[in-house]
């Protein structure tokens, strides 16, 4: 008996050795070629701008009412509130004192120049991908053109043995990619307007940090379209789902067209659907709605290009039986009566909406997608649209929390997910209560659900 | 008492005028402030549906007016009486907070005709000088239909305004108003579809030799983008325009048409709870150098400005240049001075059909400014000389959407109460009809505005009094007009025909809602004695100050006049971009 536990215990020692040794094994990174123009280049700055839009780099880097970069907004993730860096070129606090290799190493392999392991909060997974070219530019950009800005940086809210660094080398080791041999390659792709929005969506954009679906040890399952998983959809993201991207025909794009998705990324809006939660609102007004058109249907192109990837159970065939039913007085669930008193003024008895300011809810991916947290949280909280350059209007839909209860939201949903031709579960009153249990914590300005609310 | 920094140009009110002068005054690059007395408002939360559909709360409660216990005028029919002040909301309604009376309007858009520009002269000419009665102080507009026929289409083109157009550049156009001035293109939208008493009207005018159209609506008949980027939506004739926001981003408003754009930037800045207490003018009183406002804590402030825009109310701009010393006085006994003259109004009288249970009038669906007009007795069709009044007018068919609580029309002799009255609802409710007669409305030398020596407002301000009684002219014109929709209806076959006319000796009924359309008392025109403002809205006395609104309008026409008021207020805002900001100084000579 001794005999077995010593072994067991030299197993486990020999166990932990090998994962110290494992996550403090340096890791190397080739150096980045100078570009031939030189670091103070106007074009290389400007080209690192735009790629700063196109990463969205403010969206978590920069602190509502702080300067732009200074860092310090709060990330929840899973283990922890994260306080996002000074990405400024001050010596003290920022990233002044980076090398172009300190930061092409802390932006593709998150390894910081003390060789501290990254939180993947910072997507350095999908930034692998991007080449030197970028990465000089977007050095260029940091470390010239943002003004320097002292604000010290902020500890994670991690409770120990969490809050321990070095077991993020493992998890770095094991699941994001080796910048070294992912390096982007258009010519994996036949059109080359294809090829650059795979770029802008693998790369710079990380679309799949947040709509592709994670493992249980937090890896996106899937880095690029090599996989049906990519882009198929991830979890709920501050309440709202990140939707499926791909073709699929119900909780996907596959009824959108390229200049839907493209007007998408440009307003926020489409002449059918809107983007209404909060997180991807952000997306557009700070990232997408500052790139060229030309991007934007590149994007759009790439993202039509990618298959179904039928993960969800929920179909869309169009069917005008709900329509006419309401038309001729029959409602044959509460959930239809719910919907003729609070829905249809706006959103019709045809389900379609009014074109260019009421979404359609026949053959919309929110409404379609398996799981229906946004759903649910937009009848009870509502939404507005934010106002972008091109589309200034707030539209908005208003919530319904005061007037309909758990069960009565629940039916609602359940009519809408099998009407006009949708099919998808049923959603149930306890699903109600629980995103109704949330918002209420939200306002209440309870737990990291507060230091949320602050990004908006 | 804390001081604000000078900002290039500060407005009071964000309503229409003050939406249209802070996008075209940032446009060129100023500083604006916007202060605005009552709350800010936007579709979302403020006309959400399904709360703001509340008959109780918008038609009776009155929750998107103003609010009248802090400031209201007082009103008298003559100037051997004492007023009393407006205390409920009745024969009018201003409005209040951001959106001003933009957001409860009904959508009705003209543009005035071209011989309206020209009232004075054009009487003079058809039917002499003695034409006109003494009193009467009716003037020309100091600019023309031409002058404004840009801005009459920008502002459509803004609003989404739908309609037909029945003059384009000089070519008849079927089925819309042969008698419009020439438009240079058409609406931004076509009409929209006609409720079944419009339908029954076209009938009746057609038959009747007349020429109807749809009347110009802002309450969208399509999905439009305006020209500033911002998205309007096909109205879904819920009948809740008049006295409530639009729910549906369907009526065109200062929120949705003008102030995304404005919320957007960085040379704009909106304060709401802002009461603006006087406009504050040098020693020479020849300069305004900024305003005096009551913020939402009650602590007063000033805003200096190089530009102050009085974008209030009509009634409220001519408080404020009283109160401020903007010009002088008007008095009606010495027939001088210039502020509080040629107030006007306008002319309302119904016509009620009743039908039997076939025709289902389904009243509760409507659209505010939608339905069918026509001009047949307007302007230059009308022979005045005949008819022996000053002034047309339109009969029109609009069904803005009835309800319970505002009210259900019964025949006349209906008791109003007990089970008589319910058997007449009953059978009224739902198979009736009413098409309106809106006159124009002269100005005259004893209907005027002054501060009142009696009532004080919140804020320790004497209250505007206004003087207004209706004159024969009007009554006159009540009752030629009443009785051609009358005779106009009649081959409808209705089961009974309501025709509510004034009659001789008819006083002004404070109590009852007409109209909105209060109009003049800071009047634009060609003489610095007659007129407060200049022919681009600016004050003849004090040259940084401008006055866009129905406060400049000499008189009233027979049709509604934000089209007119909207359309001034870009004229107005061209001439302050292009002349006045490079070379401050009166813009006409007196």
């Amino acid at each position: 008996m001794r005999k077995i536990l010593l072994t067991l215990l030299i197993i486990l020692v020999l166990l932990g050795i090998g994962a110290l040794v494992f996550a403090f094994w340096p890791t190397n990174s080739r150096p980045v070629a100078v570009p031939a123009g030189g670091m103070a280049d106007a074009g290389l700055k400007e080209r690192g701008h735009y790629l700063a839009l196109a990463a969205d780099c403010g969206a978590c880097h920069t602190k509502p009412g702080e300067a732009p970069f200074s860092g310090g907004l709060p990330l929840a993730s899973p283990v922890g509130v994260i306080y996002s860096s000074n990405i400024t070129p001050d010596k003290e606090t920022g990233i002044g004192d980076y090398s172009l290799d300190d930061f092409a190493r802390a932006v593709r392999h998150g390894i910081t120049p003390a060789g501290a392991t990254l939180y993947p909060a910072m997507p350095y997974p999908s930034y692998a991908i991007m080449p030197d070219a970028d990465i000089a530019a977007l050095y260029a950009y940091f470390t010239q053109t943002v003004p320097a800005v002292r604000a010290e940086n902020r500890s994670a809210e991690i409770t120990w043995p969490l809050s321990m660094r070095w077991p993020l080398s493992i998890w770095r080791k094991l699941y994001a990619p080796d910048p070294d041999q992912v390096t982007f390659d258009p010519a994996r792709y036949t059109d080359p307007v294809i090829a650059r929005g795979a770029y802008l969506v693998l790369g710079p954009g990380h679309c799949g940090a947040c709509h592709t679906p994670r493992a249980i040890t937090l890896q996106e399952v899937a880095l690029d379209e090599r996989s049906t998983d990519y882009l198929s959809g991830g979890p709920v993201i501050d309440g709202w789902v990140a939707v499926n991207l791909r073709g699929d025909n119900a909780d996907g794009l596959g009824t959108w067209s390229v200049e839907d998705i493209a007007a998408t990324l440009r307003g926020a809006r489409n002449p059918h659907h809107a983007v209404i939660g909060k997180p991807m609102q952000q997306v557009v007004t700070d990232s997408m709605q500052h790139m060229t058109d030309d991007d934007r249907l590149a994007i759009a192109a790439y993202l039509k290009s990618l298959q179904g990837s039928g993960r969800s159970k929920s179909e869309f065939v169009a069917d005008i039986g709900t329509t006419k039913a309401l038309a001729a007085g029959q409602e044959p669930e509460v959930g239809a009566e719910i919907y003729l008193d609070n829905c249809a003024a706006c959103h019709r008895t045809n389900g379609m909406g009014d074109e260019r300011v009421f979404p359609r809810i026949a053959g919309n991916p929110t409404v379609l997608a398996d799981d229906p947290a946004s759903l649910i949280r937009l009848v009870l909280a509502g939404s507005s649209l934010p106002g972008t350059q091109t589309a200034p209007s707030r539209l908005g839909m208003p919530g319904f929390d005061w007037r309909l209860s758990d069960t009565q939201v629940a039916e609602l949903l359940t009519f809408i997910r099998r009407g006009w031709g949708n099919r998808a579960d049923a959603v149930s009153a306890d699903q109600v209560a629980d995103v109704r249990k949330t918002i209420a914590d939200e306002r209440k300005g309870e737990g990291t659900a507060a230091s949320l609310a602050e990004r908006k | 008492m804390a001081t604000k920094q000078k900002v290039d140009a500060v407005i009071v009110g964000m309503g229409w005028t003050g939406a249209i002068m802070a996008k075209e005054l940032t446009d060129a690059g100023l500083n604006v402030v916007v202060l605005e007395r009552g709350p800010d408002r936007s579709t979302q939360p403020d006309f959400a549906y399904p709360r703001v559909v509340d008959e109780l709360e918008g038609s009776v409660h009155r929750k998107f007016l103003q609010g009248l216990a802090q400031e209201t005028v007082t009103i008298r029919h003559s100037a051997d009486q004492v007023a009393a002040p407006y205390r409920q909301i009745g024969s009018f309604k201003p409005g209040t907070g951001v959106g001003g009376a933009g957001t409860h309007w009904s959508g009705c858009h003209f543009r005035a005709l071209p011989e309206d520009f020209s009232l004075r002269s054009n009487v003079v000419q058809r039917y002499g000088r003695n034409f006109i009665p003494e009193e009467m102080t009716i003037q020309d507009f100091p600019v023309t239909y031409e002058d404004l026929e840009p801005h009459f289409d920008h502002f459509e083109y803004v609003c989404g305004t739908s309609g037909r157009g029945g003059v384009i550049k000089g070519t008849r156009q079927e089925g819309g108003n042969p008698f419009e001035g020439s438009r240079s293109r058409d609406f931004p939208l076509g009409p929209n579809p006609d409720y079944l008493g419009a339908e029954l009207f076209y009938k009746a005018a057609g038959e009747a030799g007349y020429h109807p159209f749809p009347i110009p609506a802002s309450n969208a008949s399509g999905p439009y983008v305006n020209p500033y980027g911002c998205q309007i939506g096909k109205c879904n004739f819920c009948g809740f325009c008049s006295d409530y926001g639009c729910l549906n981003y369907s009526k065109a408003s200062p929120n949705i048409c003008i102030l995304p754009v404005l919320r957007q930037r960085k040379n704009f800045e909106l304060r709401t709870h802002a009461q603006v207490l006087r406009v504050n003018l040098d020693d020479t009183k020849t300069r305004a150098t900024g305003v005096t406002y009551l913020d939402g804590e009650g602590r007063e402030v000033e805003q200096p400005a190089d530009i102050v825009l009085l974008c209030a109310f009509q009634l409220y701009n001519v408080h404020l240049m009283l109160l401020s010393g903007i010009g002088t006085p008007y008095d009606p006994v010495s027939n001088t001075g210039t502020v509080g003259r040629n107030y006007s109004y306008q002319n309302l009288n119904r016509v009620v059909l009743f039908f039997d249970e076939e025709v289902q009038a389904n009243p509760f669906i409507g659209i505010g400014g939608g339905g069918v007009t026509f001009d047949d007795l307007n302007g230059n069709q009308l022979d005045n000389g005949k008819a022996g009044f000053v002034g047309g007018g339109i009969i029109w068919a609009r069904q803005p959407g009835a309800g319970p609580i505002r009210g259900i029309n019964v025949p006349k002799g209906t008791p109003g109460w007990g089970s008589d009255w319910k058997k007449a609802v009953k059978e009224s409710f739902r198979h009736n009809f009413y098409y309106e007669v809106q006159g124009a409305c002269m100005s005259y030398r004893q209907h005027y505005l002054d501060l009142d020596p009696t009532y004080k407002d919140g804020f320790g301000r004497p209250l505007l009094r206004m003087t207004f009684n209706w004159h024969p002219n009007e009554v006159k014109a009540a009752q030629f007009l009443v009785g051609k929709a009358v005779d106009m209806c009649k081959t409808l076959n209705p089961k009974t025909i309501s025709a509510e006319s004034k009659e001789p000796g008819a006083k002004y009924n404070t109590t009852q809602y007409q109209s909105t359309h209060t109009c003049g008392g800071a009047i634009m025109g060609a003489d610095p004695k007659t007129s407060a403002l200049n022919r681009y809205l600016q004050s003849w006395d004090v040259h940084n100050v401008f006055a866009p609104g129905a406060n400049a309008f000499p008189q009233n026409n027979g049709y509604n006049p934000t089209g007119m008021v909207g359309a001034l207020a870009y004229w107005s805002a061209k001439a302050i971009r292009e002349q006045y900001v490079k070379n401050p100084g009166p813009l006409v000579q007196a």
